[in-house]
């Protein structure tokens, strides 16, 4: 049976309802909260400030640095073990990847620029909604970047494409495959195409195209939230 | 033809579309891709003539020569103070760039001391050093005042027009006041007149990007005065 209507009544291309929040952490040069459905991300940002241990400091430009974790009490079933772990690492590197190429650093030598992204609580999509919120921290940290970047995870559900998939779907029996994407959404650019799971080239090409469109719904939401704080100060 | 996407003081964040074509020129927080003029940080846009510029809304203090700065003393050598201005590196402070006469084999934090707030100005930039001088009039160690942080884009608003927002402050509240191009503010005068100045920099720090400004805060203080 193929799976047509889905667990929580969404349609195929709609996203789970988003709320963004930028400012959140005072003492933070930037910070920024994003929700999608039940997933809370919160990322803060530090910096540019000067990297230790000094041998880690480039000369030639400033670097990224990204710190992705899960809280304990986090997750919907089980304790999350606190700590760093294998995939805790994998995620950091891949956010911090896919946030680089927006970054020209090169004007804060020897210098870092800290992004911690703390999961409060979590559906599936973490790493996307961690990527969103540290985005839009940098921005309101006043950091020069070239776009913002917004993320989204698509997934392959017994042969049909899903947009935002939760961790409900994501144990569908029949197998299913998913796919984060981060993107550019001034061009397009895709920063971040992650695969997990077996899906066909067709399949592929139709998630990524309904991650692009998706992923600029995000990009409205992610800049009326820099946009808010300000105007809402001013009143 | 060329056509411009955004307004005057609208608030835009970073690859935001500013303009298209080739008549405008991007300056500082705007760079041309292609056709397009696209921000690069979330900030105002200011227009003037063909110039398209941001104003930075957020951000740390980026040192520039002939600031002049507020600051405390967060390391000592034998030779030098370094001296925490608000940005990535620390300002470096020489023995002869004080405006004391210090002998040989002095003890250092008989002058300036861990923590003491200093008000230097910049006298070089290079890369990865701030070289700081308190040789000139008006630089000195400052006595016990309230310390206001604000963001180093709002400072040309508090000064305001050759320092006619600072002076207007200064006057009513009978408060003394320097303020740091880094963001950091001293202000000394009585209890009262402290957490009045602060109040009116806390109210322009909030309606930064708006007009008449300088007449608002007269009232503002005329108010509490007289309440």
């Amino acid at each position: 049976m193929a799976y047509k209507k889905r667990f929580d009544g969404r349609k195929i291309e709609e996203l789970r309802p988003m709320e963004a929040k930028t400012g959140v952490i005072k003492r933070a040069d930037g910070s920024a909260m994003f929700k999608i459905g039940k997933t809370v991300a919160i990322a803060a940002v530090y910096g540019p400030r000067e990297l230790h241990p000094k041998f880690l400091q480039n000369p030639e430009t400033g670097i990224l640095r990204c710190n992705y974790n899960m809280m304990a009490f986090s997750g919907s079933g089980e304790r999350v073990r606190p700590g760093p772990s294998r995939r805790s690492k994998e995620i950091s590197m891949v956010t911090e990847k896919a946030l680089r190429s927006v970054l020209d650093l090169r004007k804060f030598p020897n210098a870092v620029i800290d992004v911690y992204i703390e999961l409060i609580q979590t559906d599936s999509g973490t790493r996307c909604a961690g990527i969103c919120a540290a985005a839009m921290a940098l921005a309101d940290a006043g950091i020069p970047m070239k776009d913002l970047v917004s993320a989204v995870a698509v997934g392959v559900i017994d042969g049909s494409v899903c947009v935002d998939v939760t961790k409900e779907e994501e144990d569908y029996e029949s197998g299913m495959g998913d796919i984060p994407i981060a993107i550019l959404p001034r061009t397009g650019e895709v920063t971040l195409l992650q695969l997990d799971g077996e899906i066909t080239p067709d399949e592929l090409k139709k998630a990524v195209e309904l991650g692009v469109k998706s992923c600029k719904q995000i990009y409205e939401i992610q800049k009326k939230a820099l946009k808010e704080r300000f105007t809402r100060e001013s009143k | 033809m060329s056509e411009l996407i955004v307004k005057d003081k609208d608030i835009v964040v970073p690859g935001e579309i500013l303009a298209v074509g080739m008549d405008f020129l991007p300056a500082g927080g705007a760079y041309r891709e292609g056709e397009q003029i696209v921000a690069s940080q979330l900030g105002l846009v200011n227009i003037s003539n063909r110039l398209i510029k941001l104003i930075p809304l957020t951000g740390k203090y980026l040192p520039k020569k002939g600031d002049t700065v507020i600051g405390k003393v967060v390391t000592m050598t034998f030779s030098n103070w370094f001296i925490d201005i608000g940005c990535q590196n620390e300002g470096v402070m020489s023995l002869r760039d004080t405006s004391e006469f210090i002998d040989k084999g002095a003890d250092l934090s008989q002058f300036y001391n861990f923590g003491d707030v200093v008000v230097a100005k910049i006298s070089k930039v290079t890369r990865g050093a701030i070289d700081l001088t308190m040789r000139e009039p008006g630089l000195r160690k400052l006595t016990p005042g309230k310390l206001v942080k604000v963001t180093p884009s709002k400072v040309p608003r508090i000064i305001g027009k050759e320092g006619s927002m600072i002076t207007m402050i200064k006057d009513k509240t009978g408060c003394k006041i320097i303020v740091g191009q880094n963001g950091v503010i001293w202000i000394q005068g009585t209890p009262e007149a402290e957490m009045l100045a602060y109040q009116a920099i806390n109210l322009i720090q909030e309606k930064a990007h708006m007009e008449g400004l300088t007449d608002e805060v007269s009232k503002f203080l005329e108010k509490a005065k007289g309440g």
